[in-house]
């Protein structure tokens, strides 16, 4: 079957261009290692941080991801959960962003880092603490997007519905709804990839688990493996989600021009 | 006005004065204009860009209300928009989020307009077939090029059976190959389905060989400059174009066209 056969070797090419890059850092890894220019003490080696990383497999990792990916995940519905209908309000009545716009310029300039002593103060040293921070990194990431993106939806859309006979009630449902949802899933990515970035800032909150509090511990104990395995981990499991929010951003808006 | 043998008047435009708040006090756009539109009248209305045409159609729309005077639909004012009048926009305005087929049973799902699911489909594959649309009931509207957009366009206000047609500039994004077949495509559907038709347009052939009736516009504040009756009767064939009496009424319309540009480019220029 000579059709099936272009296929695999299609297949196979594709798969060598995607693995390409990754193969690419791997080598130069190495090469920094084995090259004389660096300490080789400071640069452990991939088998040894691949070694590193089937131990703690068995250990403590699993929860640690575990507890990461709740927190983000929290932090990120409820941000984002506030983001959309705020966003919305922004973008969609002009009168409301004039005077809001530089309140959310404001907050939005402060780095979550800056804040984890007030939040330490307010909520304490748990799961909360961690999530507020979070839920704030992820709303201002979010709401930016969402009221830029709504407001460059032309109003044309509106008019035309109205003369069609649409009531306000359908005009939302029908019309505005379905030009939030790209916006929408614009900001959900946004915010994960902002989220992320936050984690381990949030996790500085004395957290005994997680990623963060993984990469904290090795610190102090010079464990230069053990920071390899939490940064990798944190760089896979992001990339897993942004995959898996992009599969459902081609589900839901395939009528769109391009899918970022 | 009403004489004998005459349709009964079914957009009136009584007195009609628009100005908006400006940053120097207030700009008057429209200057007391009257204007009657008869049943199954087909009117364009042409003159400069930025006289006020887009705004006369938006009150008739239901877009906007006029500053003085009032329009009258069947003797009664409007108050908003309806889907008695399929309003037809240069930018198309067709959904990205609906295939073609969702587009046009857009307005059939509405309160509005509900029919029942087996009309609704009869009532899309009837304005596909019309608009030579039906190879692409399923496509995504980026899909589609200007002219066939504008097509769709024209099948989503024709399915809630509006009694007017407003259409502002609407093959003014098109090229002229694409435009002129619109226009035949619009003369035959009317011809199928007859409106009362409001067109603004730039274009002095387009008025001609489309209308029944134009209306000049002056520049800015806009009146009536001239209104002219379009001696063709329907249908029309392209060959109408070549025609003397064609020729004629275009240099007329062209010439006072023309100096209504001028009066509004005198106008725009900075006063000192
Ligand atoms: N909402 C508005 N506010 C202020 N000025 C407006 C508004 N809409 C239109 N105008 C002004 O009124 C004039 C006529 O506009 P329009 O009716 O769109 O012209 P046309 O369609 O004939 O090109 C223009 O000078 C335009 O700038
Ligand atoms: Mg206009």
């Amino acid at each position: 079957m000579p059709h099936s056969a272009g296929e695999k070797h299609r297949v196979v090419r594709r798969a060598g261009l995607v693995l390409a890059p990754w193969a690419g850092i791997l080598i130069l890894w190495y090469a920094i290692h084995y090259s004389g220019l660096v300490n080789p003490a400071l640069v452990p080696t991939p088998h040894d941080v691949a070694a590193r990383f089937g131990e703690l497999a068995g250990q403590r990792l699993p929860r640690d991801i575990w507890m990461s990916t709740q927190r983000v995940f929290l932090g990120v519905t409820f941000g984002i959960l506030l983001a959309v209908p705020v966003g919305f309000v922004l973008g969609w009545y002009r009168e409301v962003r004039g005077f809001i716009d530089p309140l959310i310029n404001f907050f939005r300039a402060l780095p979550p880092i800056a804040l984890i002593p007030l939040v330490i103060v307010y909520f304490g040293v748990d799961e909360l603490a961690k999530i507020v921070i979070l839920f704030y990194a992820s709303f201002f990431a979010g709401v930016i997007v969402m009221y830029e993106g709504i407001a460059q939806i032309s109003p044309i859309y509106v008019r035309v519905a109205r003369t069609l006979g649409a009531t306000d009630s359908e005009i939302f449902l029908k019309v505005i709804v379905p030009l939030t949802v790209p916006h929408t899933l614009t900001a959900l990515r946004v915010a994960l990839g902002v989220a992320w970035a936050t984690l381990v800032a949030s996790e500085l909150i004395a957290a005994q688990q997680g990623l963060g509090s993984l990469i904290q511990n090795a610190a102090s104990f010079f464990q230069l493996d053990i920071i390899y395995v939490g940064i990798i981990c944190i760089g896979f499991i992001a990339l897993t989600m942004d995959l898996l929010l992009r599969k459902l951003s081609r589900r839901l808006i395939a009528w769109q021009e391009r899918i970022a | 006005m009403s004489a004998k043998g005459e349709k009964a008047v079914r957009i009136a435009f009584d007195r009609v004065s628009v100005e908006f708040p400006a940053a120097n006090g207030a700009l008057k756009v429209v200057d007391d204009v009257s204007y009657e539109i008869r049943d199954r009248e087909f009117v364009s209305v042409i003159g400069p860009s930025g006289c006020g045409k887009t705004t006369m159609m938006s009150i008739v729309a239901g877009f906007m209300q006029p500053s003085g005077g009032s329009v009258r639909l069947d003797g009664r004012p409007v108050t908003g928009p309806g889907p008695d009048r399929g309003v037809i926009f240069q930018e198309y305005g067709v959904f990205p989020w609906l295939t073609v087929r969702e587009n046009i049973a857009f307005g059939l799902r509405l309160k509005a307009n509900a029919v029942s699911e087996a009309e609704r489909r009869q009532i899309c594959d009837r304005y596909m077939g019309l608009m030579g649309l039906a190879d692409f009931a399923d496509a995504w509207p980026r899909m589609l090029s200007g002219g066939m957009r504008q097509r769709l366009a024209l099948a989503r206000a024709y399915a809630v059976k509006p009694e007017f047609l407003l259409m502002d500039e609407p093959f003014g994004a098109l090229d002229a190959q694409t435009r002129s077949a619109m226009q035949d495509l619009l003369l035959d559907v009317l011809q199928a389905e007859r409106k009362t038709v409001m067109l603004i347009t730039h274009s002095v052939e387009e008025a001609i060989y489309l209308s029944s009736r134009i209306i000049v516009m002056t520049a800015r504040p806009t009146r009536i400059r001239e209104v002219i009756d379009v001696p063709f009767g329907y249908p029309r064939e392209e060959k109408l174009h070549e025609s003397p009496e064609f020729g004629a009424l275009r240099s007329h319309i062209r010439d006072l066209v023309m100096k209504e540009y001028a009066a509004q480019a005198l106008q725009t220029r900075p006063a000192h």
